[in-house]
């Protein structure tokens, strides 16, 4: 209906600051949206902690059944990366606590704090299994 | 000067300073003070199962019955559930658009939160006395 340029400019692809696509992602965006990511992960893995205290307090079949479930080849992958997660949102969130105060913003700073998170939840992750597998004395 | 012409607020809402959400601090607030006490709560949840690795049905409940595993695990999953429910409503504001959309979801994740909880805690309560 209208030809006049000011409603043809407003069609107009608008230029847009620099975005996700465009940065080289710096770790602390990384970390960031991986927190955001655990964070998802452990809402969901509520249900397994659910599931196992519920079967806890039923029969003897359920919880063994339950039991063999979580012991599967899927299930110890799955409880894996739950324990990863849990310990990344752990230290992520712990730096965000640090942050909190306006300590360890400066950009290098920020940076090594990330990699350090990073390398913590793993290095947790792998000693919590190894501690477990102690417990069960299969180590 | 305080009473500028400018300012719309009344004084009663600069005192209370809630905000228009009239939550004020609240939520940021709440956040910080669940993912504290997250901290050592998750610690001892990860240092139980750890213990209780390879423990068959009766090790596992007779451990659970106990009073301060019962009493922290209670604590552990107050101040989880509460902590990501909080987080997960930040998530929807984030992605989810539509108004309508936003409130459903919010309020499903709520009743989430509450069916997780509600079932968790009341196994706790079932094993602590003697189920």
């Amino acid at each position: 209906m209208s030809k006049s340029p000011a409603t043809r400019t407003a069609r107009r692809e608008r230029p847009l600051s620099p975005h996700l696509t465009i940065y080289r992602p710096p770790i602390t965006m990384t970390m960031s949206i991986v927190h955001r990511i655990t964070g998802g992960a452990l809402y969901f893995g509520t249900l397994l902690v659910a599931a196992w205290l519920m079967a806890a307090a039923s029969s003897q079949a359920t919880f063994d059944w339950v039991n063999w479930a979580f012991g599967t080849w899927l299930g110890r992958l799955i409880l894996f990366g739950y324990t990863w997660a849990l310990m990344h949102h752990m230290l992520g969130g712990v730096r965000h606590l640090v942050w909190d105060t306006g300590a360890g913003l400066e950009k290098h700073t920020a940076s090594k704090i990330a990699w350090t998170t990073l390398a913590g939840s793993v290095a947790l992750t792998l000693l919590i299994w190894v501690a477990g597998y102690m417990a069960r004395g299969a180590l | 000067m305080s009473g500028s012409n400018n300012d719309m607020r009344t004084p009663l809402a600069k005192v209370r300073g809630l905000g228009s959400s009239h939550e004020g601090t609240q939520h940021f607030w709440r956040q910080r003070l669940t993912a504290l006490a997250n901290i050592p709560l998750t610690l001892f949840f990860v240092g139980f199962l750890i213990a209780l690795n390879g423990a068959g049905y009766t090790e596992v409940r007779a451990a659970l019955a106990n009073p301060f595993v019962a009493l922290v695990m209670i604590l552990f999953l107050i101040s989880g559930l509460y902590h990501m429910r909080l987080g997960m409503q930040v998530i929807i504001e984030d992605y989810v658009i539509s108004e309508g959309l936003k409130l459903l979801t919010i309020a499903l994740s709520t009743f989430f939160t509450i069916a997780v909880g509600v079932a968790s805690i009341f196994a706790l309560l079932k094993l602590a006395f003697g189920g």
